[in-house]
């Protein structure tokens, strides 16, 4: 056993993934923990299907192989369906309760699921959907969604929520601030409604 | 010395700055760029920094800051190299008097690249030392260390990290920046700087007689080490070193390549302890090889048996399927997972408002059986559009483009390049076409910036790499200089002007050269530009799905009708396009 306890974020690029893995590592530097990560950079971003690998504890590489990871956070329901299979056997998925559907289903016809459908295919799972727009959006700003997630998936990891809000202090803009700490709790009180049995939003 | 978590990429430009390193050229490519947008950001900077116009350019002006006696790094993606081969190949024999370090960072799986070629190669064909990173520490430090090494042996040293360095994260011990601000100085020697063949013979003998002194180095600084463990042994390089110690059993030796040249006899006298030897690295077979000389009579397993592939980057996963097929039974398995099926993929996309959009859009009309050689770019997503019909490197549209022209080719042949791929290495070929009178049109997708690679400024967007303003360069200028006289500068999001310039250019002889202008979008936005978003009248949409072929992500179906989504830049050409006049400024309620 390599010890890490590993995380993988999915979403599309433009969502804040980035910014999210850099909270998750700066959390492990607050705790003394070693951490791994890695992350699509670059052009693939566009719009594009993106992944964030965080390995709490990690010593080796960064990656994450398929049905090992502990936990899974999706910023999109879509993307949580094409990664699931990295999940490992009774980990987490805190998935956002949106999807948006890629361009090229419009320009070429492609089948798309129903989010009913992607749901029933992700039912076996031990899931917790958060509804990060709306809760965002509550926060005070759209682009908090990431820490929403964070928050809601901050049950189900070995760090500290101190450690969490510590490195989102860290982080992002002094005058965010406020916005992002509301928005780290409201997640956290979304995450805290699933861990008492419920699938959440 | 600190702890962070930083980007493979800070590291390295962290490293640099501990050395210190005085002088920074680079041209941006994926994976290398953040490493001098890192540079070029502080806050407070005494060492020189510039994005160069191309990679030989690039190379070229740092091997003469070396020679004066600074530190110098150089910053390309591996086919950048390709580009820089030339300085790179004879810089070896003159050598360096401050350090010279060329970061060559490679792509295996070609996640943004035209090829998955190994930077190693051309270390071991230029005869310098190359260091090859498995961990983010390891990339830091070498980094921070290249360019004494450059110095101790007066030759350039290549520094190749991987994309799973560059893009990978990890909690780093960082030192304190050293004092840089080091002035250069030139001192003549012309045996050393003018290798013509009296000088150049003996500058090769010289770096030949180098190689068994760097050899035996990078043994000594534990860049090359072994442990023996047992009768089997595993050896790796780079990243894949990482990902065999996460499942290296506790009774198989192990030997970590991290700088080459490799030391033979020091690797010979370990795999001659083994009865077995598999060799575990990402593209090219270049430690096996070595093995494979020294090995005699132990077996030996890599690539060329086929257990490891040639191509594709490795994981965890995949080294430890290689090595229950070798007989190695790693200390931990993987299940097996698959995907879940029939997906609608989410490739990347051009953005809504990007302005090459239009232009793709508009030659697909006006030429509907064009043929479109295309560049590195943005603009290759053009692809999904229809307009892209080739790419195979830098400013190879325009001269793929006179090619089959001259080939007798008789359809209309319509380029697209970039301004900064245009700058890059475009010219030459323009200036080619024209001198050689292909019939051709170039459209210059002039959005002022190297948008692709994160931003960076080039000659056509006013600043330097540290926001110094300077004059932009006029492509117009350039054109005209090459000897078109067919150039004619257009706003892409207007559609209308759009296809009367291609038109017009469609009946003019030679060379034609189109510049469509218009800030990237997201550059756009981040200057503050506003334009106010669109909306459709769902009662007025006919749903005849025209403005959803244009493929904006902005434009979706719902209910059959087009719906703009809050993505809308407001570029207006969705508007020029719906027949039906649908589209209108959105108002507010």
């Amino acid at each position: 056993m390599s010890g890490s306890f590993d995380i993988l974020m999915v979403g599309i690029g433009g969502q804040g993934i980035i910014l999210a893995s850099n909270i998750l590592g700066e959390a492990c530097l607050i705790e003394g923990r070693s951490v791994r990560g890695a992350e699509t950079h670059g052009m693939a971003q566009r719009g594009g299907s993106v992944e964030g690998h965080i390995r709490i504890d990690g010593k080796f590489g960064p990656l994450i192989a398929p049905g090992t990871a502990h936990m899974m956070i999706a910023f999109d329901m879509l993307e949580g369906l094409r990664y699931a299979h990295f999940l490992a056997p009774g980990g987490h998925m805190v998935v956002n309760s949106h999807m948006v559907i890629p361009t090229s289903v419009f320009m070429q016809g492609a089948a798309v699921p129903a989010e009913e459908e992607v749901l029933e295919r992700l039912g076996g799972l031990s899931l917790c959907l958060v509804d990060a727009d709306a809760l965002a959006a509550e926060a005070g700003s759209p682009l908090s969604q990431n820490v929403v997630m964070i928050g809601a998936a901050s049950w189900f990891m070995p760090c500290a929520p101190e450690s969490l809000l510590g490195a989102v202090e860290r982080l992002v803009p002094k005058k965010t601030m406020e916005i992002n700490r509301k928005a780290f709790e409201l997640g956290r009180a979304a995450g805290e409604r699933c861990r008492e049995g419920s699938r959440g939003a | 010395m600190t702890k962070q978590y930083l980007l493979g990429n800070e590291a390295i430009a962290k490293g640099c700055l501990e050395s210190p390193v005085h002088f920074v050229t680079g041209y941006p490519g994926t994976p290398s760029s953040e490493v001098i947008d890192i540079l070029r950001s502080l806050p407070e900077r005494d060492l020189y920094v510039e994005w160069s116009v191309n990679e030989k350019v690039a190379l070229e002006n740092a091997l003469a800051a070396a020679w004066c006696g600074l530190r110098a790094l150089c910053t390309m993606k591996h086919v950048g190299l390709n580009v820089a081969a030339d300085p790179l190949m004879t810089s070896a024999y003159t050598g360096v008097t401050g350090g010279l370090v060329i970061m060559s960072a490679d792509d295996p799986f070609a996640h943004s690249s035209q090829n998955e070629q190994d930077s190693r190669c051309y270390a071991l064909f230029s005869r310098v030392p190359c260091l090859d990173p498995s961990t983010i520490q390891e990339a830091h430090d070498m980094a921070r260390d290249a360019f004494a090494l450059s110095e101790q042996f007066s030759i350039p040293v290549i520094f190749r990290p991987t994309t799973r360095i560059c893009h990978s994260k990890g909690d780093t011990l960082v030192g304190s920046p050293g004092t840089s601000g080091k002035k250069g100085e030139f001192h003549k020697n012309p045996q050393q700087y003018v290798v013509i063949p009296a000088h150049t013979r003996v500058l090769h003998r010289i770096l030949n007689q180098k190689q068994p002194h760097i050899k035996k180095a990078l043994v000594e600084k534990g860049y090359n080490k072994a442990v023996v463990r047992g009768p089997v042994a595993v050896v790796a390089s780079g990243i894949a070193a990482a990902y065999v110690q996460e499942v290296l059993p506790a009774n198989v030796s192990f030997m970590k390549i991290g700088a080459y040249p490799i030391d033979e006899e020091w690797l010979a006298e370990f795999v001659r302890q083994h009865e077995k030897v598999l060799v575990v690295e990402e593209l090219h077979p270049v430690v096996e090889e070595a093995v494979r000389q020294v090995a005699g009579c132990v077996a030996v397993h890599g690539k060329k048996d086929g257990m490891v592939p040639f191509e594709g980057e490795l994981s965890t996963v995949a080294v430890a399927r290689i090595m229950l097929a070798c007989g190695i039974p790693p200390s931990r398995v993987f299940p097996d997972s698959a995907p879940a099926g029939n997906l609608p993929p989410r490739p990347p996309i051009l953005c809504a408002g990007c302005p090459h959009r239009p232009v793709f859009f508009a030659m697909r009309k006006v030429f509907r059986d064009g043929i479109f050689p295309s560049d590195i770019g943005c603009y290759t997503l053009g692809l999904q559009l229809g307009a892209v019909d080739t790419t195979i490197c830098m400013g190879a549209s325009v001269t793929i483009a006179s090619g089959i022209a001259h080939s007798g080719e008789e359809r209309d042949i319509v380029a697209t390049i970039g301004d900064s791929t245009f700058l890059h290495t475009g010219i030459p070929g323009l200036l080619n076409a024209v001198y050689n009178g292909a019939r051709i049109i170039l459209v210059i997708l002039d959005n002022r910036i190297t948008a692709m690679t994160g931003h960076q400024p080039n000659p056509s967007t006013g600043v330097t790499a540290c926001g110094v303003p300077t004059p932009p360069v006029s492509l117009e200028a350039i054109c005209r200089a090459c000897g078109v006289t067919y150039v004619e500068t257009v706003d892409p999001y207007d559609l209308v002007s759009l296809h009367a310039v291609l038109k017009e250019a469609r009946e003019r002889p030679g060379v034609k050269v189109i510049i469509a202008r218009q800030p990237c979008v997201i550059t756009a936005r981040r200057a503050g530009v506003r334009r106010g978003r669109f909306q459709v009248d769902a009662d007025t949409c006919t749903a005849c799905g025209l403005c959803i072929k244009f493929g904006c992500p902005a434009i979706e179906k719902v209910n059959e009708k087009a719906f703009i989504n809050d993505q809308c830049s407001g570029c207006g050409v969705c508007v020029q396009i719906c027949p039906a006049g649908a589209i209108g400024k959105e108002v507010k309620r």
